[in-house]
Formats: C-alpha cells, structure tokens, sequence
C-alpha cells in the first residue's frame, strides 16, 4: 500500500473564490506527517469486532455490501442453474412444480432486489466520494444503517426459502396469486416485507448519493466537469427517488389486503388487480434503468482510460442520461400490454418504448467512436466493454421488437421474453460490473487481478452466457411458455434447452474462475500503486486503498480529466480540521467551497435502528400492531442516533 | 503525487442554513420520497374513483366535514407559527425565542394530533368495507404517519433545546425541522380535498 508525498510546492490563491479571502498555509512536512497522524487517527475505527459493527467508512461498508450482494448473487444462480438442470429433458421430476415455483421466485427477486441494484450501489457507495474529492458520504450513519437493513431483509427472503415459507408468487407478485384468496399462509408476506427493507435500504443510499454529489464536489469540480459516472449515479439516485415508492406502495396495500381486509386489489368490492400491475411496472421498468445506468457509468470510465482519451461527445452522454431518466417513466404500460388497453394507450407506450432507444442508441455510438479515435489497450476491462456493447445491443433490438403490441401479444409469457431481458440486464450491468470489479480492483484491495484468469473469465462468461440465452429466443418462438416446470417430448424444444443449460454450465464455470482470481489475488495479487491504469479520474489520486478519510487535504481540479490535466502535481486546498471529522460541503453548480460542516463519528445506533426496523416489518407479517409497538425502540434507537454532542445546559461555562 | 497548496478552506462558516447544509438535501430527498408516496397514493385514488360508479359507494355516506376543517385550519395556524419560528432559528440570536416556538409547535402538533382522532369516525367508512373505504382510509393514514412522526420528532428536539446548549447547527436543525413541519401541512391540503369535498362535489 502507499499513501501520497506529504510535500508540498507551495501556497497560491484560491483559483474559485476570488471574493473571499483565503490564507494560504505552508505545511512544513513535519507539521504535515502529525497532522496526517492526526487524520489516521481522527477517522479510525475502533479496533475488532466492535469497530466492525459501529464503522461508518464508506470503503468498508460498501465492501461488505460487495460481498454479501455477491454471495446472494452465487445463490441466486444456483436457482437458475437448478431450473435449467430441471429444463434440460422432458417430464423431468428433478423439481417438484411447487419447488420450482420457489426457485423462480427466489431467482428473479433474489437478483433483482439483493443483487442487482445493491451491487450497483456498494461500487458507488465506494467510489462516489473518492471520485467527486470527499472525505465521506453525505450521511455516514445513514450509509451504515442501509446496509444492515438490506442484510435483514435478504436475510428474510432466505431463511424463509430455508424453513420452506420461501415465496412462490414470481418475482412480481401480480395479484391475485399473491393476494388472501390464492397465497394463504406467510409466503407472500415474505415477499412483500422483503420489498420493504430492500427499498428502505435502496432509498437510504440514493439520497445520500444525491447529497454527495450535489454538495460534497471537489472545488473546481463543476457540473460540466463531473465525471459521466458521477452523472450516471445522479440520474439514477434521482430515479431511485422517484420509482421505489412505487413498489414499496404496491407490496404495502398488498400486505394490508392479506392481513387488514382492505379491498385495494379486490375487483368484487370496487377495487382492481391491474392496479396493482400499474403501482408496480410505475417502479419496474425505471428499475430496470436503475440496475444498468451505473453499468453505463462504469463503461464510461473504463472506455476513457482503455482508449487513452476522453469519452467522444461528453456532453451529448450526459443529456442521453438525463432523458433516459424520464423517458423511462414513460414505459410501464408496454409490461402491460397483455391486459387490454385502449389503442390510443398501445401507440403511446410503444412509440415511447421505441424512443428510449434513441439515448441508449447514441451512448453506444459515443463509446464505439471513443474506442475508434482512441488509442485503445484491450485490458480486461475493455474486453467487457465490448461484450456489454454486443450483448445490450441485441437485448436492445429484442426490446424494440416486443415494444410492438401485435408481436408483444404473440411473445409475451414466453422464453423470448426471458432472452430479451437477460440480454439487457445481464449485457448492460452484469458485464460492466465484472469490467468494474477488473478495473477498480485495485482500488479496493491495493492489488491487481490476474489479467489471464480475467480474459478466462470474460471470455467463458460471454460464451457461456450468449450460449444459455439465445436459445430462449428460438424457444419463445415456437411457444414455450416461462415459469413452467416441464413441458411434454416431442415439443422440439429438448435440443435448445440442452444447449441452454450447457451455456449455464459454462457460465459456472466462468464464475468459479472469478471467485479463485478474487481469492488468489487478495494475497498474492501484483501491489498496485495509487494510478496502475494511468486514469483519468479523481478516485485515482487517493491511495490503493484509500485512507480512512480518502484525502489529507481537499483537491481541486480544473478539468473533466483531472489526472491526465496534472499529471506531476495536484493542486489542493488546506484547511478542513484533522483534529474533528470535518468535510467540506461546495455549491451545487458550481462547486465553490462554501461551508465546512461535521461528519458523524462512528456508532452502534444504525445498527440498533436496523434491528428496530427488523422488528417492526416482521413483526407487521403477523399483526399490524407491531407499527404501535414498534415505534418505541424505533424512536429510542433514532434518538440514539441523532444525540447531541454538545455540552448539557449550563455547563457551557465549565473549564474544558 | 506531489500537491500544491492553492488555497485555504479554514476561515470558511462551520455550519449553514437550507441550501446550503448538507442535512437540508437529504431532509429533501426524503420529502421526495415521500411526496412521492403521496402522489401515488392519491394516484390510487383516481384510478379507483374512476371504476366506481358512485363515490363514495353504497352505503357508505360522505364523510362528516367538522373535524377535517378543525384540523385544516389548525394546520394552518401551526404554520404561522412555525414559519415565525424558522425566521428566529434563522437569525441564531434568541435561544429564548427558539425554545418557545418549539414548544408552541408541540402544543399546536399535541392539539392537531388530537383533533385527527376526531377524523377517522367521521369518515362514514372503514378501511375493510370497500375499496372506497380502504383508499380513503390509507391516505388518511399516511399523513398521519408523518404527522405523529414530526411531532415525536420535535419532542426529542425540544428536550434536547432545554437540556443542552443551543450552538448555531442546533438552530440550523430546528429550521430544518420547521421545513418539515410545512411539508406535513402543504401535504395535507390535497388529502383534505380529496377525502372530504371531492366526494361532495364529483
């Protein structure tokens, strides 16, 4: 590990605030080295198991969401691969139809909600700081707090698998299946609760991505500045925001349905099944935007440094972000075309379906033209660039032809539905999160990857996958349905389920891979130094791992590319406190510094409070008092949680 | 990497008010969240509305307009008040001023919550009886989540003002908390029209 040279060249004014009068400091280096021990010591954890449980780091927590996300993704391919084994012949018993209900529920809810979007989010929680020049989130505590509220609710999802409570009502719980006629017992309400602590946990982190994007920017980092995948997790936070009430609305009148008696969902007193469809395709197909905007902010930075050139037409990739943001709350009723909707409705939501197209369209013509005007290095990561550029574009295509009702109503329910959206979403996250993981690697850890076990990885991941999900196609073609259990001989189907479950195969086998170049480089992997790629960006600058508090002094930048603009010397700014967590908070706009503000210490309160909040949504499975009951440790562990640090009443006075 | 020293950040404010605190942004995004769960909610309104022919239905009797006008208009007062009260965690000078707006803010929250209990006999209906009734008794609910979750809130904020010392984030934390206080009332006002006149008048 290193960490920066504490020399510095110098004082000048302040290049961003003309009008305030800034004191330049010289730090000599001794005052330097104790104040950097001050820092160390400043933003420590406290030691063993304790300091595990009260951490508020950003690095650590967003770790330790790595890991857990990633085990539940190892189990949710499990599922799969024990569906796939179950597909491969005809009449099979390997499954029995109720477990193989389980199994796709698990699957799809387990890789939506604890895999997909809290994967996405451990690499932000990590890098966005780092990248934007901060010393912490926004909300330490809050970070914190998230993260043992999505564990208790995969926790939930699983044990109640485990214990065969596990819900069997599909990943989207349509109503009535899910509702008191058809789901007796808890299962559903597993389901639902498990929505709830996931999208507490989800919302959680997007507001503090918000916070510290908006306000926690480097100096000099203006907007136009901010670096694509800063912008990417902005427009995703934003839709976070917009798109997850959605869901938590429709499970919560789910619930109250199952257990109140309310009628929401009920056609015979006044209510509607499609109701619930529209509360939840209002969230599901932003959600699917939430899921792989990061991995277009990933691609972004990993296109730039691999092509040794900024990405082509920065401008024009920051507005197809934005309008991918709305124009994908335009699109949930294409999920619903199935139900009978009036023409005018059909039109609208096709040619909107259609038009998303175009943003996506343009950042993939963006990148391409980087890559071709570049002077590209085909490391690793950019191996998975182009796999997610062949991969999303043809899921891209699929999508474009089942936005068409005519076609939608002959596909729908089928396996080519199953293709497409695996083509979009493992093509635009899963691909450049493993591009991710390769590049960022080294920040996390300190150390390399192998570059040849990654190309193994890669390429076994892209064949594998290409070889278990284009068949779907085919077998949507000629009719097989999804979530079936077997299907009769002499379909013509055996031969491409075959070949599915091979490609499955192999993509275990490109998984396994992964995890041995994982484990095998956390101890032996090359060291890596602060900048092994040469990037561009400001994440780089800290050192590999970063320090408890990122930066010893504030950077300020002066470019979109702030490492290749000052490649000997970065400029920073002195001042924030060593002695106190102290961040530094900037305008929106602009990025001028502005105020300098406190950042909590670490504490045991998120935790308690997600062990309240615990309490409260299991509890609401069995009765809805538990909202009563539960409010007192709530607000005892909230309390906690916010108690001043100030001096009681009176003894302001008192010699210190 | 070597570093230049281009400036200094220590004479900058150690703390700041609305936009510019970085607790104002997440207290904002929450709001967003929620304001959002508002809107969907009242959204379910209309799409249920709009599959029953008479509103509310058979036999269920509009609701009884007394109670919700005490509350509006309680509403409303306490919003005076509390925006009196944010002016004086603004200007950081009067502890006194402070510490009594959080208090009559209490008494008026206390009083509010009281007034809302009146309410929910009065809506003619039960959340079990139809969909009509579950809609309306689920925005009726929500609001009073964030009303009693506000008012639990400037409990704790008001014991910690007479227990301990009041430094300039403490009065940037009661403005903040005056920023929610309005986002209950604003929110109540369309939940009011759509639970008591909307009946009344589509």
């Amino acid at each position: 590990m290193t960490r920066p040279p504490k020399k510095t060249t110098g004082p000048a004014p302040s290049p961003r605030r003309p009008k305030k009068e800034a004191t330049p400091v010289v730090a000599a280096p001794v005052i330097a080295a104790a104040a950097d021990a001050q820092l160390e010591e400043t933003w420590a954890d406290a030691p063993g198991f304790w300091g595990w449980l009260t951490t508020v780091d950003h690095k650590r927590i967003a770790r330790r969401y790595l890991v857990t996300a990633f085990i539940f993704f190892l189990l949710a391919g499990l599922a799969a691969v024990a569906m796939r084994l179950q597909l491969s012949k005809p009449e099979n018993t390997l499954l029995s139809p109720a477990r193989y209900n389980e199994l796709f529920t698990i699957h799809g809810s387990t890789m939506m909600f604890i895999f997909a979007v809290p994967i996405m989010e451990a690499v932000t929680v990590f890098l966005i700081p780092l990248m934007v020049g901060a010393r912490a989130l926004a909300f330490p505590r809050l970070n914190a707090y998230s993260y043992w509220v999505y564990l208790a609710g995969a926790l939930t999802l699983w044990i109640g698998f485990i214990l065969n409570v596990g819900p069997d009502i599909g990943w989207f719980a349509y109503t009535p299946l899910s509702g008191p006629e058809y789901s007796a017992g808890h299962r559903a309400d597993i389901w639902a609760q498990m929505i709830t602590f996931t999208e507490i946990a989800a919302l959680a982190v997007a507001v503090n991505l918000m916070a510290t994007i908006l306000k926690m920017r480097a100096p000099g980092m203006t907007l136009s500045r901010m670096p694509l995948f800063a912008w990417s997790t902005l427009v995703t936070s934003l839709m976070t925001i917009f798109a997850l009430p959605a869901v938590m609305l429709a499970s919560s009148l789910l619930m109250s349905d199952r257990l109140l008696g309310t009628h929401f969902y009920n056609a015979a007193e006044g209510g509607d099944h499609i109701l619930y469809q529209h509360l939840f395709w209002f969230f599901g197909h932003p959600e699917v935007y939430i899921i792989f905007l990061p991995g277009l902010g990933f691609v972004s930075m990993i296109t730039a440094t691999f092509s040794r050139r900024p990405v082509f037409g920065h401008i024009v990739m920051v507005l197809a972000l934005i309008s991918i943001g709305f124009l994908a709350f335009g699109l949930w009723v294409h999920h619903m075309f199935a139900t009978g909707l009036p023409r005018l409705g059909n039109s609208f939501y096709t040619a909107a379906s259609m038009a998303i197209a175009l943003p996506s369209g343009v950042q993939i013509f963006c990148w391409i033209a980087t890559i071709w005007s570049g002077r590209p290095v085909f490391k690793t990561p950019l191996l998975w660039v182009i796999g997610f550029i062949v991969t999303f574009v043809i899921g891209g295509l699929s999508g474009v032809m089942v936005a068409s009702v005519p076609l939608d109503l002959q596909l729908h329910d089928t396996y080519f539905v199953v293709a497409h959206f695996h083509y979009v979403l493992i093509g635009g996250a899963v691909f450049p999160l493993f591009g991710a993981f390769q590049y960022w690697f080294p920040k996390f850890t300190g150390r390399m990857l192998s570059e040849t076990l990654g190309k193994w990885h890669f390429w076994l991941f892209f064949i594998g996958f290409n070889v278990a999900f284009f068949p779907m196609h085919i077998l949507g073609l000629m009719g097989m349905p999804r979530r079936v259990y077997t299907y009769p001989s002499g379909m013509g189907w055996e031969r491409y389920n075959q070949i599915a479950t091979l490609g499955g195969v192999i993509v275990v086998v490109s998984v396994l891979s992964f995890i041995v170049n994982v484990l095998t480089s956390l101890r032996r992997g090359v060291p890596a130094g602060d900048n092994p790629w040469d990037a561009p960006s400001l994440e780089w600058a800290a050192t590999s791992p970063p320090a408890p508090y990122n930066f010893a002094h504030t950077p300020v930048i002066s470019s979109r590319e702030p490492l290749w603009e000052q490649r000997e010397v970065l400029p920073i700014m002195t001042g924030l406190s060593t002695a106190e967590r102290e961040v530094l908070v900037t305008t929106p706009v602009d990025a001028e510094p502005d105020n300098r503000q406190s950042s909590p210490d670490p504490s045991i309160w998120p935790f308690v409070a997600a062990i309240a909040t615990t309490m409260v949504l299991i509890g609401t499975i069995f009765s809805e008092w538990a909202l009563v009951w539960g409010a007192v440790p709530l607000t005892i562990a909230f309390s906690g949680w916010f108690w001043p640090k100030r001096p009681r009443r009176g003894a302001k006075q008192e010699p210190q | 990497m070597r570093t230049n020293v281009v400036g200094d950040l220590y004479a900058l404010p150690d703390h700041a008010f609305g936009l510019k605190s970085i607790i104002w942004w997440g207290l904002m995004g929450f709001m967003m969240i929620e304001s959002m769960g508002f809107v969907l909610a009242l959204g379910a309104w209309v799409y249920i509305r709009g599959l029953n022919p008479s509103w509310p239905p058979p036999p269920d009797a509009v609701p009884g307009l007394i109670p919700g006008i005490v509350v509006t208009v309680l509403f409303l007062l306490s919003e005076v008040v509390n925006r009196w009260l944010a002016a004086q965690a603004k200007k950081k000078e009067d502890d006194h001023a402070v510490r009594l707006g959080v208090t009559a803010m209490l008494v008026l929250g206390l009083a509010i919550v009281v007034a809302r209990m009146f309410e929910f006999p009065q809506l003619h209906t039960r959340w079990d009886v139809n969909a009509y009734g579950s809609v309306v008794w689920l925005l009726m609910f929500l609001h009073t989540l964030h009303l009693i979750t506000d008012w639990i809130d400037t409990v704790v904020l008001g014991a910690w003002l007479y227990t301990h010392e009041i430094e300039p984030s403490q009065h940037s934390e009661v403005y903040d908390n005056c920023g929610y206080w309005t986002f209950v009332v604003v929110s109540w006002l369309p939940i009011w029209f759509v639970v008591y006149i909307a009946p009344r008048v589509m």
